[in-house]
């Protein structure tokens, strides 16, 4: 019988390997097969754990913990590992229109773009703390590598920058983890539940502060941003789009692992400090965003700013619906996110330059792909009936719940803010091109895949409340 | 002071001095190495903390093998990547952020 848990591992190993031996720029019908079956088995999985009402577990080449390897899915796992499934492939069939024969940027995207879902992947299903320190690790050096690929002396800088951030936030995380183990002598993420409460020694505190800091700083959280937007910006639209959607992503999905597991006796005592950073980072990066010249710098600020709603749930975890409203928001950035910046790959490809100023005229010519970027910006706006509402209206019930109407203010300012630098980039989109404009030709399946990721972000609002429910089903 | 406290108070100065090398150091050689330091305090301490009644425990010397081939991997990314910078700029520090 064919175990969606360990398939959803080992495909992307399989691909990722054959695209590397069959050489440079090579595997891509590989990888959009492996990754077409890939969703298949996250929906089977998602199906298996919603209607089950159980965690289905796994024990890695049948040795259990703690000499193997524990996996284990719930709801939110479920949810996270369709969410992979859903923006790599419309990804990989972009990439595979995107990259020139000649692009230095192809040679190696396969490979590494395989390596990256299968280290998600395994992030998403692992049952211990260590386990999740090596899959985390294998996430942020292929997509260190993934920024790196094109090659220029700057995107090197940026990846040199992100590598040394990315590795400082694993190694506090590490550290903690490696406290944690010598004052209760386990990983596992369910014999730690029970054990660490209040009244833990001073050294399990100084192992939570340091994970969490350590994630914050994967995560991209204001003020320890300074990396994202140079390797965001930076990459090539396809790899932007991944590392915006999925790749913050999995630190933040281990930061509400350990909220609603492990540590929760002791991180809700930061839950107002990690709020008050969150909305620190909407308003500075919607501030970034509405100043940026280049267009990708604009959309990488963005992600900033939409992170910092991740974090204002923390206060209202102890209530109903936050979890839901956690992964909403988490489906409604990733697929808008991956929608917006694979629509500026196509304005950037269609113009040849990079800067917002230089969009006039591209509205007449590329309507899609501008109907694409709009669709997404409605989604990171939070305008009805986008999955950015249903998000950003949970975040919102929750918070007047809880009289914390500071939240509100915060989530309201935010989507105006974000309305403003959305529409500076379709006012210039829209205005008349000066006539020595020339627009070079793009492939169509470029256009659509972004159209068919933002319109997911929009259409998630209406068929929101099976997600949430599949969320809910097991925690 | 038992030997395993011993191990994993160094462990701390080690990880500690590495951090802020990482941060600090402007020279890329130095701040992989500094990296190199903070790993290495990480193991320490996940090895000496888990030394109970002087008997050593299989497990985290299990996590510290996976941990060095982690760090050997993130060394040799950092090099490669250094190396390349080398080439392109001729220099071994970053260039300065052009933020705009």
């Amino acid at each position: 019988m064919i175990d969606p848990v360990v398939w959803l591992i080992l495909l992307p190993l399989a691909w990722a390997t054959l695209a590397f031996v069959l050489g440079p720029g090579r595997g891509a019908w590989a990888a959009l097969a492996g990754l077409l079956a890939q969703l298949g088995l996250a929906v089977t999985l998602a199906a298996k754990v919603g209607a089950g009402g159980t965690a289905v577990t796994h024990q890695v080449g049948g040795w259990g913990a703690p000499l193997g390897i524990d996996l284990a899915i719930d709801g939110l796992s479920a949810a996270m590992l369709l969410l992979t499934q859903i923006v790599a492939l419309p990804l990989a069939v972009y990439a595979h229109a995107y990259f020139k024969r000649d692009d230095p940027a192809r040679r190696y995207f396969w490979p590494i773009f395989g390596f990256l879902i299968a280290g998600l992947d395994a992030l998403f299903v692992s049952a211990d703390l260590f386990n999740l320190y090596v899959t985390l690790e294998l996430v942020g050096l292929a997509a260190v590598a993934l920024v790196a690929m094109g090659g220029a002396a700057q995107q090197i800088a940026a990846a040199l920058r992100y590598l040394f951030a990315t590795l400082v936030g694993s190694g506090a995380y590490l550290f903690g983890v490696a406290l944690l183990y010598g004052a209760t002598g386990t990983v596992s993420i369910a014999t730690l539940t029970p054990l660490v409460t209040m009244d833990a020694p001073r050294l399990v505190w100084i192992a939570a502060g340091l994970m969490l800091v350590g994630l914050m700083v994967k995560t991209a959280l204001f003020p320890f941003h300074f990396w994202l937007p140079p390797a965001h910006g930076g990459a090539p639209a396809p790899v932007s789009a991944l590392l915006s959607a999925l790749v913050v992503k999995a630190s933040f999905y281990l930061i509400l692992r350990l909220w609603l597991g492990p540590l929760q006796s002791l991180l809700p005592t930061f839950a107002w400090a990690m709020a008050l950073l969150g909305a620190a980072a909407i308003l500075w990066g919607s501030w970034q965003a509405i100043r940026a010249v280049r267009l990708k710098t604009l959309i990488a600020y963005s992600t900033v700013a939409q992170l910092g709603y991740l974090f204002l749930i923390f206060p209202l975890l102890s209530g109903g619906l936050a979890l839901q409203t956690a992964v909403m928001q988490v489906f409604a950035h990733g697929l808008a996110k991956a929608g917006m910046f694979l629509a500026a790959g196509v304005l950037i490809h269609a113009t040849g330059q990079d800067r917002v100023a230089g969009l006039a005229g591209a509205a007449g010519h590329l309507p899609v792909t501008l109907f694409a970027f709009g669709l997404s910006g409605m989604t990171l706006m939070g305008l009805p009936p986008s999955s950015g509402f249903l998000a950003k209206w949970l975040l919102i019930d929750a918070a007047l719940a809880q009289d914390a109407y500071a939240i509100v203010a915060v989530v309201l300012a935010g989507g105006l803010l974000a309305a403003v630098y959305v529409f500076r980039v379709l006012r210039q989109a829209f205005l008349q091109a000066p006539k020595t404009a020339m627009l070079h030709r793009v492939p169509r399946s470029l256009e659509w895949t972004a159209f068919l990721l933002a319109a997911a972000s929009v259409l998630l609002g209406l068929r929101g409340v099976e997600l949430m429910q599949l969320v809910g089903a097991v925690t | 002071m038992s030997s395993g406290l011993l191990f994993a108070l160094t462990g701390v100065i080690l990880f500690a001095l590495g951090v802020a090398g990482v941060v600090l150091i402007t020279p890329l050689l130095r701040r992989i190495l500094a990296f190199n330091l903070m790993g290495s305090g990480a193991f320490l301490v996940l090895v000496g903390l888990a030394q109970r009644n002087g008997m050593s425990d299989p497990v985290p010397q299990a996590m510290v093998l996976t941990g060095i081939v982690v760090a050997v991997a993130a060394t040799a990314l950092a090099l490669a990547l250094a190396r390349k910078l080398h080439a392109l700029t001729g220099g071994l520090e970053l260039p300065a952020d052009d933020d705009d």
